[in-house]
Parts: structure tokens; C-alpha cells; sequence
């Protein structure tokens, strides 16, 4: 039970094609309390991913998160792309030189890629932001490991975490980003970043759930 | 959406490959990544001078390319801030041996990939300074936001820095005066109509027939409240107390003032704007002593205005009245 560079590949290829699909929404969310380019921008970072992971050879799971990290740092702009990037260079530092996480592995690779984004944003919870989505998924994940879940079992805990903290931002005040300088007409509007994340730790549920 | 494009996805590019034929005498464009940079750059001994945002507010920055002005400009998406390899690139470039200044609008995304871009070109041994403007009075509560918006000072300072790096001045004093510059400005928008990004195909935001929106950015997000349709005298009494209120500006006070379009309103309302503004300002005893009026920082085909004023002293003056020499700001 554990996350190998195919898997990784899976998990990019599945996630670019969940933001493919999700564009619209994105965009729909984003353009609610932000400037609407979020889906557009996700988009066009992930086919980078793609294309960056398919040029990329070898087993590495640290190597491949790096990949992913600086083709999104490259391609996506606005505040997305050196968050997400952060995330997945962060986690690919912490993943460097193995070639397989167990769930411990995975949750330290997870857990040091949001530390970064924390770093990188200095955004806080409840401040409205992708944040809010990764800070459940993480815990839910060291949960999961402290209970002696399966990788399948937390992966899937993780996701649902997310879940519940994408959904906790709708009645939320937004303190980082441009939805910030909405003020109280943020509120009642989910946050597009907070979907996004979501999105990925669900694709990595359903794509190495079972592995 | 009705627009003068080939193809939603091309359009930044193919801008630049106009801007590059039409400019070719006096600007560089690199396009991967994506840089508009001075013909003659790096100029050696000078301070470096980049800036870079979102595409969609033409002129800025890259009709701000030229002498006297920013040496280079990294143009994002439409509405998305460019990224650090553009940034490291346009620093590289311009890097004539005195250090390189990064001018950076306090957009969250601006930010975040400018200092990525410090980090790297930290890393390639080139000095850079950055500086963030945020001149928005429209966003009042700074604590518990992102902080004010970077807008129409930015402009200013660019032309101010500019002129101060040809003088030869170090990047410590060009950083110094940039950081004076925006700490003596402050600026206030409004709409009238939201814009449409080409990637979205939809108005930004809904705005009634009879309605504007006020304390708008310029990346066509809404602004912070909405109001009935007033007088230009009403609106911009309005912008300008805000304004003055804010850092205040005194009576006896010197200021340079821009009265900006934000791409879909005509010169003759920003001159009814600048006339009411005139008549503000001396209503309180503060002198325009030098003035733009036209479309520098907009916001697509967005109908509105903004104000930016700046407390001006003579070195101040002087920087301006410097020549300059790019496509949107030429003198002297």
C-alpha cells in the first residue's frame, strides 16, 4: 500500500483532467469575490504539468512533485501558481529520492507542501483560502495514520476533510487575496481556492485509493 | 463578447508581436517568457528598472518601456501576474552591474511571484530591490485585508525612478524615492461599466443601467460599494475627499495629478473630470502643479475613472520634468 512515480502520474493526469472539467466552476466561483481566472489559470498550469511529467523520466516521487511544482510556478501566475507550486515543490523536497510513500511518508510529503504554502501566503485558517481546505486534509490524515488506516481508507478521510473545510468558507469573512478587498460581500460565496485544493486531494483519493 | 481578437487564447501574445513591430526601434520583446525590455539594455552603470503585472491595463507597463522610464515589463496573462522565470529573465537583462529594482503592485499574486523572482535572481548574484505601492484608498481596513491596492501611483513612480536612475543615481536612493513617491500618493476608481476578460467571455461584475461602483481595482473585481449614478461634480467630490482626507493633503500643498481613464471612457468626461478636480482641489487651497490626463492604468474596455494625486516637493518636479521616451509617456 503506497504512492509510486506511476501513481504520481495518475494523480497529475486525473487532476488536470478534474480541472478541465471543473473549469467553468472556477471561473463561476473566482469571478464571485475574485477577478474570474482561476479555472483558466489552474488549467493551463496542469497541461504544463502534463507535458512537464511526460518529458520527466524515472521513479523519483520527489523529482516528479518538483516537476509539477516549478511547471506551475512557470505557467499558472496570478497568486495561484506559486502557491500550488510551492505546494508541490515543498512536498517533492520532503518526497526527494523515494521511490515509494506509505502513509506516513505521503502525509509528511502533504504536511511540508502546506507548511510552504503557509509560508508563502501567510495566510491563516479562516482567512477564507485554499488553506482552509489543505489544514483538514492534513490532520485528517495524521488522524487516520494514528488510528493504522489503510492508505485508501485516510486518503479517502483526507479528501472528505477538505470537503468540509471548502464548504466551511461560504459564511466566511475573506482576510488574503483580492476577495479580501470585498469585505462582508464575500461572505456567501465559496472560495475558489479552497475548491481547487479540494479537487486535487480528491483526484488522489480515487486515483490511489485502491493502490 | 465583442472584440478585436483572433483567438481568446492568443491574445497576449499576439499583442506583443504588434507591440514588438510597432516598437521595434526603440523596445526588445522576448517571448519565452514573455518580456518587453529596452533596445538597448542593459544599460551599463544604470540601475535597472522592472515592473510587470497583469495584461489588460494598457499602457501599463509595457508602453512605460523606454528611456527614462522602466527598462523592462513582464506582462502576465490578462488580469494574472506574470511569473518569476519572466521576472528573473527581465532582470537578467536589464541588469547593468548597479542592481535591479523591482516596482510591484501589493496584488497578492504580484507579490508572491516577484519575491519568488528576488529569490532567484538573489541566487544569480544580481542585486535587487523590490517595492511594493499601495495607494488604494478604497480599501480602508488594511488589517484584515491584503492591503491597499497598488494603482495609479504606480505609474507615477515608474516615471520618478526612471528619471532618477538616468541621473545615476543608486539603487538604494531609486528604492528610497520609490518608497517616498508612494508613500506621498494615494488614488481612488470607480466604474461605470464592469470589462470582459477574453478568457471568460462574461462582464466581470453586474452593473445596473443607472448604477457605478465605487473604489474599484483595475482587474475589473468589484468595488466596495454600489451606488446611483451621480453628476461628475458629485463623483468626484466624492473620489477627491476620500483622497485628500487620507494622507491629508493641506491647503498650500503642491500635488501632481492623474486623472486616469480606465479604457472605455472618452477624454472629453476625464477633462470634466479634471475640470471638477481643479476646482476641488483650489476649493482647499492645493495647487496642480504638474497633471496627466488620458488612459495609463485601465482596466480592459472598462468605463470609470481614477485619481491618483501626489504631494510634489522640487526634486520631485524635477524628476518629472526629466525627459522620457516610450511609447505611452514621451517628453523632453
Amino acid at each position: 500500500m503506497s504512492v509510486t512515480a506511476a501513481e504520481v502520474r495518475a494523480w497529475i493526469g486525473a487532476y488536470a483532467q478534474t480541472i478541465s472539467e471543473h473549469r467553468a466552476e472556477l471561473v463561476r466561483l473566482d469571478t464571485a469575490i475574485g477577478d474570474g481566472d482561476h479555472g483558466t489559470n489552474m488549467e493551463r498550469g496542469m497541461r504544463a504539468a502534463v507535458e512537464k511529467l511526460e518529458a520527466t523520466d524515472g521513479d523519483d516521487v520527489g523529482a516528479l512533485l518538483k516537476a509539477v511544482g516549478m511547471a506551475l510556478v512557470s505557467k499558472v501566475g496570478g497568486a495561484a501558481g506559486p502557491l500550488y507550486g510551492t505546494l508541490f515543490l515543498q512536498m517533492g523536497s520532503a518526497a526527494s529520492g523515494r521511490e515509494e510513500l506509505d502513509l506516513a511518508g505521503w502525509a509528511d510529503a502533504l504536511e511540508a507542501g502546506v507548511r510552504g504554502v503557509q509560508a508563502r501566503g501567510k495566510a491563516e485558517p479562516e482567512d477564507k483560502t485554499m488553506i482552509d481546505a489543505l489544514l483538514p486534509a492534513v490532520a485528517a490524515l495524521r488522524a487516520a495514520e494514528g488510528d493504522g488506516a489503510e492508505l485508501g481508507d485516510a486518503l479517502r478521510r483526507s479528501a472528505g476533510a477538505a470537503e468540509q473545510g471548502m464548504q466551511a468558507t461560504i459564511p466566511l469573512e475573506a482576510r488574503k487575496g483580492r476577495a479580501s478587498y470585498l469585505g462582508p460581500r464575500s461572505v456567501g460565496h465559496q472560495d475558489p481556492g479552497a475548491t481547487s485544493s479540494h479537487l486535487l486531494l480528491r483526484a488522489a483519493a480515487e486515483t490511489f485509493g485502491d493502490a | 463578447m465583442k472584440k478585436l481578437i483572433n483567438d481568446p487564447d492568443a491574445v497576449v501574445r499576439e499583442a506583443l508581436e504588434g507591440i514588438e513591430a510597432a516598437h521595434g526601434d526603440t523596445l526588445r520583446v522576448i517571448h519565452d517568457p514573455a518580456v518587453i525590455v529596452r533596445a538597448d539594455a542593459p544599460v551599463q552603470g544604470k540601475v535597472g528598472i522592472i515592473s510587470g503585472g497583469g495584461s489588460g491595463h494598457e499602457p501599463m507597463h509595457g508602453g512605460f518601456v523606454g528611456r527614462g522610464m522602466l527598462d523592462a515589463a513582464c506582462p502576465g496573462e490578462v488580469f494574472t501576474s506574470p511569473t518569476p522565470d519572466q521576472m528573473l529573465e527581465a532582470t537578467k537583462a536589464v541588469d547593468g552591474g548597479a542592481g535591479v529594482l523591482h516596482i510591484v503592485k501589493n496584488y497578492t499574486g504580484d507579490v508572491l511571484n516577484f519575491e519568488m523572482a528576488a529569490d532567484l535572481a538573489g541566487g544569480e548574484d544580481i542585486q535587487v530591490e523590490a517595492v511594493v505601492t499601495n495607494d488604494d484608498v478604497a480599501v480602508q481596513d488594511s488589517l484584515y485585508t491584503a492591503g491597499r491596492r497598488g494603482v495609479g501611483i504606480t505609474v507615477i513612480a515608474e516615471k520618478l525612478c526612471g528619471a532618477a536612475a538616468e541621473e545615476g543615481q543608486s539603487l538604494a536612493d531609486v528604492a528610497e524615492l520609490c518608497r517616498k513617491v508612494n508613500a506621498q500618493g494615494r488614488s481612488m476608481g470607480m466604474a461605470l461599466t464592469p470589462c470582459i476578460t477574453p478568457g471568460s467571455g462574461e462582464p466581470s461584475f453586474e452593473l445596473g443601467d443607472d448604477e457605478m461602483e465605487i473604489g474599484i481595482g483595475i482587474h475589473g473585481e468589484p468595488g466596495r460599494y454600489r451606488e446611483q449614478l451621480a453628476p461628475a461634480s458629485d463623483i468626484v467630490d466624492r473620489m477627491a475627499t476620500a483622497i485628500v482626507e487620507d494622507l491629508p493633503y493641506e491647503s498650500g500643498d503642491r500635488v501632481l495629478a492623474l486623472v486616469n481613464g480606465m479604457g472605455g471612457t472618452p477624454l472629453i468626461e476625464l477633462y470634466i473630470v479634471y475640470r471638477e478636480l481643479d476646482r476641488f482641489l483650489q476649493g482647499r487651497g492645493i495647487g496642480i502643479e504638474r497633471r496627466l490626463v488620458g488612459n495609463y492604468i485601465t482596466s480592459l474596455e472598462m468605463a470609470g475613472c481614477s485619481i491618483t494625486l501626489l504631494k510634489l516637493d522640487d526634486d520631485l518636479v524635477r524628476l518629472w520634468d526629466a525627459p522620457v521616451d516610450t511609447p505611452a509617456l514621451r517628453w523632453g
